[in-house]
Parts: structure tokens; C-alpha cells; sequence
């Protein structure tokens, strides 16, 4: 009798990098829905022309380079952007420059990187920056969360749409009337204008730890990551080092420098905090490899965002901190190499 | 059965374990061979003997083809430092020695002895020098272990009696009898020792004695408890305080020399070196069963258990076969194939080798005749996404996406820098591997680039010696030259002239001579 010959092992994987992907997106599932509650249905339009995009400049791409297309689109990485970059859009964005992003993150960041797995920077954040930059104005216009203030006014879908085919707004809604300091922001201005963090921190709009609206959406963010660690889909060492290098420093500054410090529940439950430390950071492709090396490549981006939230002219500083810190990989692998087995002078003699 | 109660329970605890970074646990898969106890394969038509069937030198024939022959007559000797004798396993005659298919990683076929049985299994007359073990000196006992044909039978198949000797020059503290067996599917050894424990002992014994050892574990897997209880009544029932039970957690790969000796004395083998670096030797049960019976018995090693089973074969079971004897007839035993065998491999399924053809014979190695079935349609391997998965299972420690990275660039220093030489190509990394990547194949053929660029060196590098010392030669001939040339002038000088044409003159009949 004949056989197939195969090599070693023989028994094959039981997980694959599709599945994987597609579960980071149904942990995103609560966070989406928070989000869509406190800020409207602009997420949705954002998350459907990332959607169109990134697949449609993944397509592009693979046909160029000449890779399987179908095969890999079905690896849902390009979703996964798609999906991180919709979290990091305002509300209310035109779609051409949600567009510009999406593209930016699979073409450029990842692609003319060489693709999935050897991409330095993550593509989501790559590409929130470089919209960031080349749109500020549009980037900047964070309209108030439900609740969040007592004037606060409900953007229909049908305006929702009209701003994000258009870019403008019905007559009878201004940008000044809907449009709201994000709460980093606002404490970043009352803070230059002498006001203490304490005074700050009665307003309504700042919510009990990260401002109405935001330190929900950071709960419901936390719920999903919680989940990704209990599938093992991410390992906790790169979310515990984000959140120790934001907290660790912002609680020391916090209780040396009360009144012009942020408090670290603050820091934790604003802004892109829970959403980088579980979902962002932990992008394995653009992240350090090693136990050791992830644990520093978190805190590091946890020291980044409280640097720059606390000394930056940003308000918000996670795309930049994860976007510095994958520049530190190959330095980080380079160095965190765990001791080989046989290759210390453990060998202990007396234990045993 | 009478149970041990207290006693057993203690000596088999689970305690003062070292660490073993990462493993797996893996779906056993070994109940399905358990059930009945070690089946005899009938004495087959046709005995095929592999002449080298041992890490090292193959054996050299000493029959020619139409001799008969008796079982356990040497058939084949060692020849160099490093090899192991070969013996019929039956008797018969010998009608080839030629090229036959065998299971190994590079070549289809290797040099044979081809015997055919008449049937009777005539044996040679057993050695009329059979004393008690203790009788032997240790030296002389180490000699006796190396004529018994007798080496690693736990797969690695180093000629124990040379292990021995290398062992013996060593400062050792413990004897580790290997019974782990990791590999899912595999239950040979397991089974050994629920059927000849007091053997397994004996063996124990036999060589702390030829190694002056005084303590001996025995380590067995918590997932074998029948191994367990029956290693124990035989330790009460031998008495010998020197031999300790160890029962370890059931993690793959645990069974690994290196990985068992830093689970039970929290040593690490040096990279490169061999667990007596850390005064350890390890043997595997089933080499000390054929220890026990070539120096009690004095039965050279021509037969050993085997595991049949997996899902292609009909009735999984273990057997005990003649070396030689053919797969076909060890599956044949075992009911034959079923309609979903696909690949046949010799050993388990994360180490083994897979064969195209049954008609490779059982050798020395051959723990386990694994028939799988078609495997399901896997998609092509994706590109790494540095999940680390692979780093976090490594027994090793190593960083197996770096590893891949710099095999797929070639990079021959980086790869040496993050221990490629060190893998023991366990294939954990491949099982948690999200993206489907061959990473054990990739390491494997990386680390026969780098020895192929390794010997690459070292042949360049004998020719340039060689180069460089033919240089100084005909330098050093030409220096000598010169210096005979000026002494002939100073001592022709001395002489005056008249001397010195009758030189030019005596050159000069030289030079029409040579003409």
C-alpha cells in the first residue's frame, strides 16, 4: 500500500489568524454600540466608508502585488483597521477623509510595507495621524456626548448623512452650536487659564471619572478587552503596561502637583486610553515579541500618552505614543531575547 | 492485585519539580492501544535487517548471502567508535544484502540484511557465561552492554553501551529511567511497564551498578496510572531503597532527555552538551528491559514492543515484534488498515517520520506504526502576525517568529543568535501557529543549510591549509637549498681554486649527463 509523505508533526493548528481577527471585532461589538448611543449614527456611516475602503484598497493592492485576493480579504486584518479607524474618527467626519485614512492605513502603512505581518507602524494609527495633520479642522470637530451637557442637541441620521456625503450642515445647525471641546481638551484650556483640575472636574460635561459619555464608552471598551484575555486572543502583558506606564506616572503627578495634574482615573476613562491598551497596542504585527519586550513596549506607550496628554499641544496622544513606540520594536526584540535554555549558568546544583 | 495504599502514593507524588518553560498539553489519544495487553507478531516470512539502524557508524555484515543463520546470532559489527552489533532475530537464511525501503528523513533506501525464517526460530546456544550482574566488574559490564546490540530505544537510538562509557568518565549523581513518553498515541512504553516492571527494575539496577550510581528515579507520566501502581508494587516487592518513583505532570514535551532531566533535578543541560554534564544519565524503560534481558537472559536486543494504532488502523494494540519484521505484517496483526488511512508514520504524530510504503521493516527505533487519516483541507500558510504564541509554547525559550523571520532572509548569524542550533524540533510551535506555518519544517531545513555551510567552511578551510602549508614547504625547501648552495661555496672557498673548478668541472659532466 502507498502513502502520502508530509513532514512533521502531523497534527495541525487548531486556531487561525482569520478567527482571531474576528474576534477582536465582536469584542469591539459593546464599545461600538456605546459609542453609538453617546455620539450618534455618524459611527456607523465612519465605519461603513472605512469598511468600503480598506477592502477596496486591500483588493487593490493584493491584485497589484499579485497575491490571492479573495483568500485574503478573508483574513479580516483589513476589517480590523477598518474598524479601529472608525473608533478614532470623530462623529460627525466628511467621508472623503475617513476615505483618505483608510486608504492611507492598508495602502501605505501596510501594504507598501510589505502586507499583513510585516507592517513597522500600525495602520490604524498611521493613518489617524496622518489625517490628523492634513485635516485638523475636520478632525477636531467632536460634537457633545448624549447627556453630556445641558444644551446638548440630537444630530438626526438625516443630518448625520448630510455631513458626511457633504461636509456641511443643515441652515439652521451651526458647527458652533453642536460642536464640543473633547474633556482632555477642556481641561487642557482650564488648566492654562489657572483653573484648578478639582474646579474643572464639577462640570457637568466631566462625567465621575472620564467625562460623560467618554468613560462609558471606555467601560463598555474594557468589557470587550476583558473578553479577548479570557480567549486568549491577547495576552494581558501589553495592556497591563500601557495602563501602568499612564498610571504610574499621572498618580505620582497627581499627588506631588494636586490641582494642576489630571487625576489618573481621569487619564484611564478619556479619550483612546482603554481602546489603545486592548485593542491598539496589542496589534501583535507592529508590537515587540518577547513577554519581557511587550511589558516594555506597553509601558512605553502608557509614558507617551501621559507625556504627551500632560506636556503635549495635543490633547490626546495614543495614535502618536503607539506610532513612536513601533519605531522601538526592533530595538526593544533586540534586547529582551529570553535566556536560551542550556545557555545560563543556572544550572543549579544544590536544589535537588 | 493487592494495592500499596500509603506507600505508593507518597513515593508517587508530584513533588520538588523544576521548571520546563512552555509545552503543551495535548489529547493523548492513548486509550484506544491500552485496552489489551502486548500482542506477539508471528514469526514473519522474511526478515529485513537495516545495518545501520543506530545514531553513528552502520554495523558491517559478517554473513554472506546463503548462510543460515540462528537467532540472536550476530549478523553485522560494529566498525568505527560509535556503532551498535546487529542480531537475527530469528533463524533462516540469508538471501540478500541489498537496498531496501526504510524510515529515515533523507533517501528512500539503506543496506539491508535480508533473511528468510524457516520457521523454527532455532537460537544459538545462550552464552554459557552468564553470572549475576554483580559479579561484573563495571567496566566489564559496560563491554557486555555494548555486544548486545542494545541502544536508545526511545527513539534517539544512541548505542547505549557507548553512552554508557562516555557516561562512566563523568562525575553522576542519578539514573532517570525515562518513562514519560509524551507523544500523543504512543503507549509502548507504557504498556512495558505494566507488563514487566520487575524487568524495568532490574535493568535500574544492573546499571547503577555498572555506573556505581546510587540513586535511581523512575518518572512516569500522572496520565499512566496502571504504569504507576505496577512500578510500585515491583520496587516493594524488590526492596531497593536506591530507586525512587517520580510521577510528573502530562505535558508535551516532558519526555525529552534535556526536558526530563530539568523537570526532576531543576538542571539545565548545557546548549551543545549531555545531561551527564549535570551528572545525569538518562535511559529510556524498554532499553533497560533489553539491558535486563541481555545481561540475566543473554538475549541480545531482536525484538521490541510497538505501538499500532490511530485512526487508520482497525484494531489499535501494542505488539511485540522480531526487529525486521515488515509494517505490513505488524498492521496486518492489528486488523489490518480501514478505508480512512492516508499516511503511515514510524513514530508519533508531532516527531515521527512519515513513509510512503509499508514494506519498511520494524527497526530498533520503531516505537509507534501511527496510520492517520487524510488530514483535514488545510488553507495555505499565511504570513507571521508576531502573535508570540509560538515563543510562549517553546521549551526552549526561543523566539520561533524570529527564528522564521531570519530563516526565510537566510541570515545565518542571526539565526545561530536566537538558538536555532538549540531547537529540538518538538513541533509545539507549529501546533499553535494561527497563521499555518511549517515553522518545525522551516527550522529543519535551516539547520541543514547552516551545517551545509558549516562544512562548506571547514572543506575551504583545509584547503587553504593545505594551500598555505605546501607554500611554506617549497619555501622552506628553497631556504634550505640556499643554505646547502653556500656551504658547499664556503667549504669550496676553504679549499681554494683549483677546488672550485674542479666543482665547475664535475657540474658541468653533471649537467651533459642529464642531457
Amino acid at each position: 500500500m502507498q502513502f502520502e509523505r508530509r513532514e512533521a508533526p502531523f497534527t495541525s493548528a487548531t486556531t487561525n489568524v482569520a478567527s482571531m481577527m474576528r474576534q477582536v471585532i465582536y469584542a469591539l461589538i459593546p464599545a461600538a454600540l456605546a459609542y453609538v448611543w453617546y455620539f450618534g449614527s455618524g459611527f456607523i456611516f465612519n465605519l461603513f466608508v472605512a469598511g468600503v475602503f480598506c477592502l477596496l484598497g486591500e483588493a487593490f493592492m493584493l491584485h497589484l502585488r499579485d497575491r490571492p485576493v479573495a483568500e485574503t480579504l478573508c483574513d479580516y486584518s483589513a476589517a480590523v483597521t477598518a474598524v479601529l479607524l472608525a473608533f478614532a474618527m470623530p462623529a460627525l467626519t466628511p467621508w472623503w477623509v475617513t476615505a483618505t485614512a483608510a486608504l492611507f492605513a492598508v495602502v501605505v502603512a501596510k501594504h507598501l510595507y510589505g502586507g499583513l505581518g510585516y507592517n513597522l507602524f500600525n495602520p490604524a494609527m498611521a493613518a489617524y495621524v496622518m489625517v490628523l495633520i492634513a485635516f485638523p479642522m475636520h478632525m477636531n470637530l467632536w460634537t457633545s456626548p448624549r447627556m453630556g451637557d445641558l444644551d446638548y442637541h440630537f444630530i438626526t441620521i438625516a443630518e448625520t448623512a448630510r455631513y458626511t456625503m457633504t461636509g456641511t450642515l443643515p441652515d439652521y445647525l451651526s458647527f458652533d452650536a453642536i460642536s464640543r471641546a473633547t474633556p482632555l481638551d477642556f481641561v487642557k484650556t482650564g488648566l492654562n487659564n489657572m483653573q484648578t483640575f478639582e474646579e474643572l472636574r464639577a462640570y457637568p460635561m466631566m462625567g465621575d471619572f472620564g467625562g460623560r459619555g467618554w468613560e462609558w464608552i471606555g467601560n463598555f471598551t474594557a468589557i470587550g478587552g476583558g473578553w479577548l484575555l479570557v480567549r486568549k486572543i491577547i495576552r494581558w502583558q501589553i495592556p497591563f503596561g500601557v495602563l501602568a506606564g499612564l498610571l504610574i506616572p499621572s498618580s505620582l503627578a497627581y499627588f506631588l502637583f494636586p490641582g494642576v495634574s489630571l487625576s489618573p482615573g481621569f487619564h484611564l476613562f478619556t479619550g483612546g486610553t482603554i481602546l489603545c491598551a486592548f485593542f491598539i497596542a496589542t496589534d501583535p504585527v507592529s508590537a515587540a515579541t518577547s513577554d519581557t519586550g511587550r511589558l516594555i513596549y506597553g509601558f512605553g506607550i502608557g509614558f507617551l500618552i501621559y507625556a504627551i496628554r500632560e506636556w503635549g499641544s495635543y490633547a490626546d496622544g495614543v495614535a502618536f505614543a503607539v506610532l513612536l513606540m513601533n519605531m522601538a520594536v526592533p530595538a526593544i526584540d533586540q534586547l529582551t531575547r529570553p535566556n536560551i535554555v542550556g545557555h545560563t549558568e543556572r544550572s543549579d546544583r544544590s536544589t535537588a | 492485585m493487592h494495592t500499596l495504599g500509603v506507600d505508593l502514593s507518597t513515593s508517587a507524588a508530584t513533588y520538588d519539580l523544576g521548571n520546563l518553560h512552555g509545552g503543551l498539553v495535548l489529547p493523548a489519544e492513548k486509550n484506544v492501544s491500552t485496552s489489551i495487553e502486548i500482542q506477539s507478531v508471528p514469526i514473519p516470512d522474511q526478515l529485513v535487517l537495516p545495518i545501520q539502524q543506530h545514531v553513528g557508524e552502520p554495523a558491517q555484515p559478517i554473513v554472506s548471502v546463503g548462510e543460515h543463520i540462528l537467532k540472536g546470532q550476530l549478523i553485522a559489527d560494529t566498525s568505527g567508535s560509535l556503532s551498535a552489533p546487529i542480531h537475527a532475530s530469528s533463524s533462516g537464511k540469508v538471501v540478500a544484502i541489498e537496498p531496501w525501503p526504510v524510515s529515515r528523513r533523507l533517501g528512500e533506501n539503506a543496506p539491508c540484511i535480508i533473511i528468510e525464517c524457516d520457521g523454527e526460530d532455532r537460537a544459538i546456544e545462550p552464552p554459557d557465561d552468564i553470572v549475576s550482574f554483580n559479579a561484573y566488574e563495571p567496566a566489564s559490564l559496560l563491554q557486555r552492554i555494548l555486544q548486545g546490540g542494545i541502544v536508545g530505544l526511545g527513539g534517539a537510538v544512541f548505542p547505549t553501551g557507548q553512552k554508557l562509557m562516555q557516561a562512566s568518565t563523568m562525575p553522576l549523581e542519578y539514573l532517570i529511567l525515562n518513562g514519560v513518553e509524551c507523544e500523543p498515541y504512543i503507549s509502548c512504553d507504557d504498556l512495558l511497564m505494566r507488563e514487566q516492571a520487575a524487568e524495568v527494575l532490574g535493568g535500574a539496577q544492573i546499571l547503577m551498578h555498572a555506573l556505581n550510581l546510587a540513586t535511581c528515579y523512575v518518572v512516569i507520566e500522572s496520565d499512566k496510572p496502571e504504569a504507576i501502581t505496577a512500578i510500585g508494587e515491583a520496587m516493594a516487592e524488590l526492596g531497593d531503597d536506591r530507586i525512587i518513583l517520580k510521577q510528573i505532570p502530562t505535558i508535551y514535551p516532558s519526555g525529552g532527555e534535556d526536558q526530563l532531566v530539568q523537570l526532576v533535578t531543576n538542571r539545565e543541560v548545557p546548549s551543545g552538551g549531555l545531561p551527564t554534564d549535570v551528572g545525569c544519565v538518562v535511559q529510556n524503560v524498554g532499553t533497560s528491559v533489553a539491558i535486563y534481558r541481555w545481561i540475566c537472559d543473554g538475549e541480545p536486543l531482536i525484538s521490541r514492543v510497538t505501538t499500532v494504532t490511530g485512526p487508520g488502523v482497525r484494531s489499535p494494540m501494542n505488539v511485540m515484534a522480531r526487529v525486521g519484521t515488515t509494517i505490513s505484517e505488524v498492521v496486518a496483526l492489528a486488523g489490518g488498515y480501514n478505508e480512512d488511512a492516508s499516511q503511515l508514520i514510524i513514530g508519533g504524530p508531532m516527531c515521527g517520520k512519515s513513509v510512503t510504503t509499508d514494506r519498511v521493516p520494524v527497526v530498533k527505533a520503531t516505537n509507534c506504526v501511527l496510520v492517520l487519516a487524510e488530514p483535514p483541507m488545510q488553507s495555505r500558510s499565511q504570513p507571521c502576525i508576531r502573535c508570540g504564541e509560538c515563543a510562549r509554547v517553546c521549551p526552549i525559550q526561543l523566539l520561533p517568529q524570529q527564528l522564521y523571520w531570519y530563516a526565510c532572509a537566510d541570515n545565518e548569524s542571526k539565526l545561530r543568535w536566537y538558538g536555532l542550533t538549540d531547537c529540538i524540533e518538538c513541533g509545539c510551535c507549529d501546533l499553535v501557529c494561527p497563521s499555518n506555518i511549517p515553522l518545525t519544517a522551516e527550522f529543519r531545513n535551516a539547520k541543514a543549510r547552516i551545517q551545509e555551510l558549516a562544512d562548506e567552511k571547514a572543506r575551504a578551510e583545509r584547503a587553504r591549509r593545505r594551500f598555505e602549508s605546501r607554500n611554506e614547504r617549497l619555501e622552506q625547501d628553497k631556504i634550505r637549498r640556499e643554505q646547502e648552495l653556500q656551504q658547499q661555496k664556503d667549504v669550496a672557498l676553504k679549499a681554494g681554486s683549483s677546488a672550485i673548478d674542479e666543482i665547475l668541472m664535475r657540474r658541468k659532466d653533471d649537467d651533459e649527463g642529464n642531457d
